[in-house]
């Protein structure tokens, strides 16, 4: 959600149940003020908390003028002081796919994992190499919200008016916000419908498991939620006709292996 | 292509300005170029001010008898219609005409498509004006005529109208232009010709008509011609005049387009799109009505009196220091919705137990106690029945092999007010809605409960699918859920909750109690305390056995046991052939502290923590479950509450693996009766027949003989 809503936005998002405190929330605002200007972002958003035993890890994200280019993230554990994290890698991954279980609290937790032979994988990489994952796979766009320049830069839509009420109930309308995967697979004849300065992303609308997003109408149809249960805590929101939306990720931080047994 | 003609007027003005008199070469078949050049300068004056103000454009006329624009725009509107020297209808429409050109001229200035559209066309023209001073106005002429042409169809569809000034109608001015060009070249062609010298069109001249024609054709697929599509655009960039209109003008080419499907539908279309929505606000309207009832005084009284209601909003704002809530409004009529359910219910204590997430809807459940005697009778039991009709039918039907298959006795579920009944459940979908109260729960689900996994769906009779076979629908397993949650996860500070002292010491139930209540002496314990110990919290809630129930029940009838004297059902016990010892199940007693609790694979099973580390003085402890998701608990010394709000399931590190279905049954056993073997050979009769004859000859083998010969055949 971009900090620069940021209220509206955890009130909107409210409805799964978890949000900040009012300390938290008085802290962001002045720190993601502060951290937009230090990193000269275009735009910083508020990525959510991940729940540790310890103590939580506040993440924000910022954004460049394309919005698509790869996004810098930062950590923080008391919304004040933010550091930087390093960019996720292939490797990240493959190594944080042993580990399982919460995460600790404390970045310079090692947790160790015995295969061949002794691996320490550090919590700040798990955390890092989780964010992305989340991203790439959960991470949510309305239709419309974003456009591609001719010259390849995606910018924010300044006329986007927000989704109509029969939209917003379509999982078709919204994208997940990643470079497309699945464009290039669509057939002739799906791509002559797609109108390429809008749909230039993967829609929601084909992923795998189907039914891994729960879509709800709130507050009396007033306000669309889609739930992630993939990974559950991941909550995108949007207000139909209005420039409202966002998402953000509250959670443990571990993906719902169980979810084809859960539907 | 119509900017053209402004901007060829223009150029052609410019060019001929210098020379003299553009105007009246241009209008060679006028009668009175100079007073209509005069009067067109003049009218300009009028038009030109109304419209935004602009700088100073190029292209104004630069003869003697025209005024440069700057001197047009500062002297006062003239009224447009000419102060004629001319009372002929034409020098107005033709002076009109020129103040449109101008004054579109002046401001589409601004606009990249129509410089870019324009460029083009003045270098054609540039070129040609450079040729001759004559050409510009044949041109001209010419153009008028193609115009004519071209607007034939035109000219009946916009008849000659007022020329205002508004930006929004420049569109028509454009149009008039043609029009009023048309009845100009009419005029024109009426005059002999004898002025006007007709060169055959030049070759930029049916340029100019193609692209014009061109660019009005229609589209086959939408109808639109680029034309208008083009002016719709132009006009409402202008209007709007937004930053970076370059940027966007994609975007509003697309929003005109959209506008020309705009619903033109009645109000009874939209009312249907909206309806779900008035809807729930009318059901939510109604609950801020509710207070208005007749005889308010006197329930005011009640009310305060009553206590049942709990203070939503305060533990709400407790919450949300931990960070956690449904936000404010939200809180709000969760609580005016317990309102009326406490208004409808006999209530005596009721709760706000939390929300569970669910696919297409989402469950507000509220945790209820119904005043002494006053339950609602609920349906039967029908568990053990079932299994007795089972057995019946079976009998009924002939001499087919009856399975020695007893199922396991249903366990009979708990009474309510006891153990997992304790209390009574109620959820809604979203407040304003009916309350539904959840059926009683039976060990049964609960143990089942324990071994699928399923999301809820939002709609209380979902069946459930999975395996094992979930004995219910969604409202079951929804209310074997909450139970389940409730005895794991409710907590409460140590010494708020004691035993009764009068009660439990005649029974004989291994010193487990079942009932607390609050203790009046509480004083409250520190919030640091609270933190940083886990043994200052207990749970006030029965924990549920393996066998699903509270207390223990034991299947076996014995007659000791109390416990069975109380349950009606199990009159008709079916004997069984092995009595089975049952494990007596144990479950750590009521009020224990939360210290003793599993941890869950190296994870401690609560997360404690103070609600703000900025301001320590008045933060709050809270607690947080690590093996039921979402589930908190808070207190801030003398007070505390639990909540519940997620999607229900429990936390576990491994993925959920189902069971496996139990081993095939075994029909018989095998023994050495049934046992396959091969027959023997005839080599191996003829020797155990050798063998058998060998012992013939002792008599007392005889018998045996026999029996082997009786053998022998029946193995033939």
């Amino acid at each position: 959600m971009d900090e620069e809503s940021l209220l509206l936005s955890l009130e909107l998002a409210s409805g799964s149940g978890q949000g900040l405190s009012p300390d938290r929330r008085a802290s962001l605002l002045t720190s993601l003020m502060l951290v937009k200007r230090d990193y000269r972002f275009d735009r910083v958003l508020f990525w959510g908390r991940i729940l540790s035993l310890v103590a939580d890890y506040y993440i924000a994200q910022g954004l460049s003028e394309d919005q698509l280019s790869p996004r810098k993230t930062l950590y923080s554990l008391n919304c004040m002081e933010w550091s930087l994290l390093p960019p996720a890698t292939e490797e990240m991954e493959m190594q944080t796919s042993v580990v399982k279980g919460r995460f600790m609290g404390d970045p310079s937790h090692e947790y160790e994992h015995t295969e061949l032979q002794k691996v320490q994988i550090k919590e700040e990489t798990r955390l890092v190499s989780i964010i992305d994952q989340i991203d790439k796979a959960v991470a949510v766009i309305p239709r419309g919200a974003l456009f591609k320049t001719p010259f390849g830069p995606i910018r924010v839509n300044r006329t986007f008016e927000g989704l109509s009420s029969s939209e917003a109930k379509k999982l078709s309308s919204y994208f997940h916000f990643r470079e497309p995967v699945e464009l290039k697979n669509k057939t002739l004849l799906e791509k002559a419908d797609l109108d390429p300065s809008l749909d230039f992303m993967d829609s929601l609308e084909h992923d795998i498991p189907k039914g891994s997003w729960s879509i709800q109408m709130e507050r009396g149809n007033t306000l669309v939620v889609l739930r992630s249960l993939l990974w559950p805590g991941l909550t995108f929101y949007h207000a139909p006709r209005t420039k409202n939306y966002g998402y953000i990720y509250v959670g443990t931080g571990e993906k719902n292996i169980d979810l084809p047994f859960m539907l | 292509m119509e900017d053209s003609t402004p901007l060829k007027q223009k150029i052609e003005h410019q060019e001929l300005g210098e020379t003299g008199r553009p105007w009246e070469e241009m209008v060679t078949t006028s009668q009175d170029p100079e007073p209509r050049l005069s009067e067109a300068s003049e009218s300009e004056q009028g038009p030109v001010t109304g419209p935004q103000p602009r700088s100073s454009p190029p292209g104004i006329p630069q003869s003697g008898a025209s005024t440069p624009v700057d001197d047009l725009v500062g002297p006062g509107v003239s009224s447009p219609p000419s102060p004629s020297q001319e009372p002929s209808s034409t020098p107005s429409p033709l002076a009109l005409a020129v103040q449109d050109l101008m004054a579109p001229w002046q401001s589409d200035k601004t606009t990249s498509v129509i410089s870019e559209a324009g460029t083009p066309h003045l270098d054609h023209l540039e070129q040609s004006s450079d040729k001759a001073e004559s050409t510009p106005h044949q041109t001209c002429q010419s153009e008028g005529n193609t115009f004519h042409q071209s607007q034939q169809t035109k000219c009946h569809l916009y008849g000659p109208r007022d020329v205002s000034y508004n930006n929004s109608k420049r569109k028509e001015l454009r149009f008039d232009i043609f029009q009023e060009e048309d009845s100009n070249s009419d005029y024109d062609l009426a005059q002999p010709e004898s002025g006007a010298s007709e060169v055959a069109p030049s070759m930029l001249e049916i340029a100019i008509q193609n692209a014009k024609a061109y660019l009005l054709k229609s589209s086959s697929k939408s109808g639109l011609n680029l034309y208008d599509h083009l002016s719709e655009m132009l006009t409402k960039v202008l209007d709007k005049r937004p930053e970076n209109a370059v940027d966007i003008i994609e975007n509003v080419s697309q929003d005109v387009k959209m506008e020309h499907f705009s619903k033109k539908l009645d109000t009874l279309q939209n009312e249907n799109e909206m309806l779900p929505t008035y809807e729930i606000a009318e059901e939510q309207k109604a609950l801020f009505l509710q207070g208005n009832l007749e005889g308010a005084d006197q329930e005011m009284e009640d009310e305060i009196a009553e206590h049942s209601l709990p203070n939503v909003m305060e533990s709400a704002f407790y919450f949300e220091q931990a960070g956690v809530g449904l936000g404010t409004d939200e809180t709000y009529r969760i609580f005016l919705a317990l309102k009326q359910l406490t208004d409808t219910h006999p209530i005596q204590k009721c709760r706000f137990w939390g929300k569970i997430l669910g696919l297409e809807m989402n469950y507000i459940v509220a945790e209820v106690e119904f005043h002494e005697g006053e339950d609602e009778e609920e349906v039967e039991e029908e568990d053990v029945p079932e299994e007795r009709d089972n057995g019946d039918s079976e009998a009924d039907e002939d001499e087919l092999p009856r399975s020695f298959y007893k199922a396991p006795q249903a366990i009979p579920k708990e009474e309510s007010r006891t153990g997992a009944n304790k209390y009574v459940y109620f959820v809604c979908n979203e407040p304003g809605r009916p309350w539904v109260k959840l059926p009683a729960v039976t060990p049964a689900q609960i143990v089942i409960a324990r071994k699928i996994k399923k999301f809820f769906t939002g709609r209380l009779d979902t069946p459930i699918i999975s395996y094992p076979p979930f004995p219910g629908n969604e409202s079951n397993y929804l209310r074997a859920q909450i139970a389940r949650i409730s005895a794991g996860t409710h907590v409460s500070p140590l010494g708020f909750y004691h035993f009764g002292e009068e009660e439990e010491e005649e029974e004989e139930t291994e010193g487990r109690r079942d009932s607390f209540e609050e203790n009046p002496d509480f004083e409250g314990i520190q919030v640091i305390d609270l933190v940083e110990s886990l043994s200052n919290w207990v749970h006030h809630v029965q924990h549920i056995l393996p066998q699903g129930r509270c207390n223990w029940f034991n299947p076996i009838r014995k007659s000791e046991e109390e416990e069975e004297a109380e349950e009606e059902e199990e009159e008709e016990e079916e004997e069984r052939e092995e009595p089975d010892y049952i494990e007596l199940e144990v479950g750590p007693p009521l009020l224990t502290p939360i210290s003793e609790d599993l941890e869950i694979q190296n994870t401690p099973p609560w997360t404690a923590r103070l609600s703000s580390n900025l301001i320590p003085q008045y933060a709050i402890a809270v607690l947080r479950s690590n093996l039921w998701t979402g589930a908190y608990a808070f207190s801030n010394g003398k007070k505390f509450e639990n909540l519940y709000i997620g999607w229900g399931h429990k936390y576990s590190p491994d993925s959920y693996t189902p069971p496996v279905p139990p081993p095939v049954y075994q029909e018989y056993p095998s023994g050495p009766e049934i046992t396959e073997m091969d027959d023997p050979s005839v080599e191996e009769e003829q020797a155990f027949r050798a063998a058998q004859e060998a012992a013939v000859n002792s008599t007392e083998e005889n018998e045996e003989t026999e029996e082997d010969e009786d053998a022998e055949d029946d193995y033939d």
